[in-house]
């Protein structure tokens, strides 16, 4: 089992080796340059000043040396100044140190995505077994209706009309933002609850389409499992409906749910940016979208190693989960 | 003790009549104005940052030694006055000596100095060095004077001397500018101290007490961030922010309800930008004046307004805002006459000889491209209607809409296009040099449209020579003849800038440059206060 992992950590690092290649070299061929903001169109803006500016970041040198210097750093976990007007270091932007740890962009991110998988596992897990029981039953049908209309409805489109259901007219819900503006003179609980209170509406977009499609997979994989053998066994043995559906048939249907709910992970981060943008949530999903509007290249780098490193380690914790659940793997 | 009965009387009296009739509207200390903001700063030393943003939020934190007044003459402002030399050559500055930084340092003329310093300084990455490397010599005369002596005579110099170059040299000469806390954290001498920057939620700023010109009504002034502009309307719709710029559609429909009526003031005045149709005048076809001329009198640009800025805006005749003192109204029009488009385009040789609706000359077509950026809807419309007009008159126009940096670095910098619809932001100062002049043509030079005319060459090296309000206001006035006339650009609208803002806010005068230059004066009223200081 340890050699197994330990094969599993060698083999991630070509692979966020190539995902660095692949991104830099993608980032730095779309057209525009970080000195753009300062410089295009700005009546103010020297030849000689521009260049100054970019002899300032670097970017007059050939690619591949950049690349390399860039490498260099990141070895040793630098991962550098921003290249926006701010140079704040990339790492205080993602991970800043003098702010409480729940104020902390990643940490925002990290919040909201396990929030919503769990809620997208409370909800779709239930929802696929009894559909999965009783088939064509009018609740399968209802929620194969709620499927498609989950499927096809655009994330931020539902959140406005969230919003203005529960905000406006309803005014139970604080619009956006992750603390009130009076937040700092509250008590801890008051705090704490004042935090809730804002996570509720970002946390049910980010897991309405999930929940759709996992109570999807859920309904199809349990109705592979009860048509097996040993169901049929189970039941002729005489057990019990329940013990028979949710001891033999539900474990088995699990399995690869694992396999799912590690993939789904690159898409949770990058639906982070569509709802962090409508919510005003300060996380990652906004610090990627205005670095590479910007093309703020150490801080999209920056962000893309650690949501590739991100996600390469939720598959190898699915795999792990996957060989810890099913002996057939661990002794292969 | 006779007397205190009627004392007391009398004060009740005072009090009765106070509270009745004048403290209703009487400028009061206090609350709080939460301002919705799509951007977030990325600096708050202002010579380091180029957006919008961070300069709203510097521009509260620091001042600078002279200032704009509302109808756009330069006043003073951390300066009591300036001398400038018969020859326009140096200016000195006379400073105020009441003064004083936040932390209780006294502002003196080192402070410009260093800032001037720091800011011609090749390690500083400035997009403003521009306008002080024309600077020969400065120099700190006492501690209170400040003398800056010119190469040339230049107009724009002493509108330079704002705050992008007044910082507090005490707190930044042993470091280098980069790495600066002030530039998370300012230590200004304006109407505002910085108090807190929760990155991605809000910024606070405090009244300062010790301002030169008298602490401000306001206790706080909240700038939150809301990056999707349809959620901060909702923001405003539930109370939460008090005030924001609103899109057109915002300002005519979803605004009319009795609750904003009845909650909040809507302002309109012209923004400092204007949308234009720019010809790419290296293209022979373009290159004939009577060309330009009819597809100016092919559009209608009542009809834009109309239809693209739901009517809040203005027609644009030249590079300047309509009522500031450059502008000139009295410039020859192109009004919308299709018939006249025709002819002048039949003078030019353009016939539709082949009967196919599309004029041609030598054998072919009048057809071409504008381009546009991504992300600007409003232009987008506007290049649809210019398409549908043109058609009218036997030109076929195909749109192309390109992702900003694409834009720039593909099609515009190296001149690769035929006519782009785009907008100028315009400068305080009326100079042009830059986007006219006929040596600002190479690549990535803003006179991307390669504009050459001896004479706005000579006016606008003249205009940026002379201080002469009035001298200067003639130079401007005939360029803007030559431009009309001449039509390098068709110059479209002016949109119109449209904050809403909480009707508790008093003392709110909108004037040609807007509504937050008395910021520090604005008040509520004791009894409709809202929001108590913070801890």
């Amino acid at each position: 089992m340890i050699l197994y992992m330990l094969k599993r950590l060698l083999t991630m690092i070509p692979v966020v080796l190539g995902v660095t290649v692949l991104s830099f070299c993608i980032i730095h061929l779309a057209p525009g340059k970080p000195t753009d903001k300062l410089s295009e169109l700005n009546p103010k803006m020297t030849p000689e000043a521009r260049q100054r500016l970019e002899q300032y970041y670097g970017l007059d040198k050939p690619l591949h040396v950049q690349y390399l210097s860039w490498l260099k750093r990141i070895v040793r976990f630098d991962f550098g100044n921003s290249f926006s007007t701010d140079s704040r270091p990339v790492i205080v932007k993602i991970w800043d140190r003098g702010v409480p740890i729940l104020d902390r962009r990643l940490m925002v991110t990290l919040i909201i995505n396990v929030l919503s998988m769990l809620l997208i596992l409370s909800c779709a897990i239930p929802i696929g077994v009894y559909s999965a029981v009783k088939p064509y039953s009018f609740f399968d049908r209802i929620t194969t209706v709620f499927v498609f209309v989950g499927f096809a409805t655009p994330a931020f489109w539902l959140a406005l009309l969230l919003i203005i259901l529960f905000s406006i007219n309803l005014g139970w819900l604080p619009i956006s933002g992750i603390k009130s503006i009076g937040y700092d003179g509250l008590g801890f609980t008051a705090q704490m609850f004042d935090r809730a209170h804002h996570l509720i509406l970002p946390v049910f977009i980010s897991a309405f389409g999930g929940i759709a499609g996992m109570s999807r997979y859920m309904r199809s994989s349990m109705l592979e499992a009860i048509r097996n053998d040993y169901v049929t066994t189970a039941r002729a043995k005489g057990l019990a409906e329940k013990t028979v559906i949710f001891k033999h048939a539900l474990r088995n249907a699990l399995l690869p749910l694992i396999t799912i709910l590690g993939l789904s992970i690159p898409g949770l981060i990058s639906g982070s940016i569509i709802f962090e943008q409508i919510f005003g949530i300060p996380g990652m999903g906004q610090l990627s979208f205005q670095a590479i509007m910007g093309r703020d290249y150490p801080v999209v780098m920056g962000l893309l190693v650690i949501s590739s490193i991100l996600t390469l380690a939720g598959n190898l914790v699915a795999d792990m989960c996957y060989a810890l659940a099913d002996p057939r793997i661990r002794t292969k | 003790m006779k007397h205190v009965p009627l004392l007391f009387a009398l004060h009740i009296f005072i009090l009765l009549f106070h509270s009745g009739s004048i403290a209703a509207d009487e400028p009061a200390y206090g609350d709080a104005l939460i301002v919705g903001s799509i951007g977030e700063p990325s600096n708050l030393i202002p010579m380091l940052a180029s957006d919008r943003p961070s300069h709203d939020v510097s521009g509260l934190v620091y001042q600078g030694l002279v200032k704009y007044d509302t109808d756009l003459s330069l006043i003073g402002d951390l300066a009591r006055s300036w001398d400038i030399t018969d020859d326009g050559l140096s200016i000195t500055f006379h400073l105020r000596e009441d003064v004083q930084w936040e932390d209780g340092t006294p502002f003196t003329a080192e402070d410009v100095l260093y800032g001037f310093n720091t800011i011609c300084d090749p390690a500083t990455p400035t997009a403003y060095a521009g306008d002080y490397l024309q600077v020969k010599k400065a120099e700190v005369l006492d501690s209170h004077t400040f003398k800056v002596t010119y190469d040339k005579p230049f107009a724009p110099a002493l509108g330079s001397w704002g705050n992008i170059v007044v910082l507090p040299r005490h707190l930044l000469e042993e470091k280098k500018i980069t790495e600066s806390s002030l530039s998370r954290k300012p230590i200004g001498l304006g109407p505002f101290t910085f108090r807190t920057w929760a990155p991605g939620e809000k910024i606070v700023l405090d009244a300062n007490p010790t301002y030169y010109d008298g602490r401000p009504y306001l206790n706080q002034y909240i700038i939150r961030f809301i990056p999707d502009q349809g959620t901060m309307f909702l923001e405003l719709q539930s109370g939460a922010i008090d005030y924001m710029p609103l899109t057109p559609m915002q300002y005519t429909r979803q605004t009319q309800t009795d609750y904003f009526k009845n909650n909040y003031n809507k302002y309109k005045y012209p923004s400092f930008t204007y949308t234009y149709l720019g010809f790419n005048l290296k293209h022979p076809w373009f290159q004939d004046k009577r060309v330009r001329q009819a597809i100016a009198h092919a559009v209608n640009k009542q009809e834009l307004i109309d239809g693209v800025l739901l009517g809040l805006g203005r027609e644009a005749t030249g590079p300047f805002v309509p009522g500031t003192w450059p502008y000139n109204p009295d410039v020859q029009k192109h009004p919308f006459n299709p018939d006249r488009a025709r002819s002048l385009l039949a003078e030019a040789g353009w016939t539709d000889t082949d009967g196919d609706g599309v004029l041609d000359r030598d054998g072919r077509p009048f057809e071409f491209t504008i381009h546009t950026n991504m992300g600007n809807p409003l232009r987008l419309k506007t290049a649809t209607i210019i398409q549908w007009r043109l058609e009218k008159i036997g030109i076929k126009i195909d749109i192309r809409v390109l992702e900003w940096a694409t834009f720039l670095n593909e099609f515009l910098d190296k001149r690769r296009f035929h006519a782009v619809i785009m907008g100028w932001g315009i400068g305080l100062d009326p100079d042009q040099y830059d986007i006219w002049h006929s040596s600002k043509t190479a690549e990535r030079e803003l006179n991307f449209i390669t504009y050459k005319n001896q004479e706005v060459d000579e006016l606008l090296e003249k205009g940026r020579r002379i201080f002469d309000i009035k001298k200067r206001k003639k130079i401007y006035n005939r360029f803007q003849e030559i431009l009309a006339e001449e039509v390098p650009y068709i110059f479209l609208y002016v949109p119109y800038a449209l904050p809403i803002i909480h009707n508790r806010f008093k003392n709110i005068q909108p004037t040609p440059i807007g509504i937050s230059y008395n910021l520090e004066k604005w008040y509520v009223p004791a009894d409709r206060q809202k929001h108590r200081l913070l801890p």
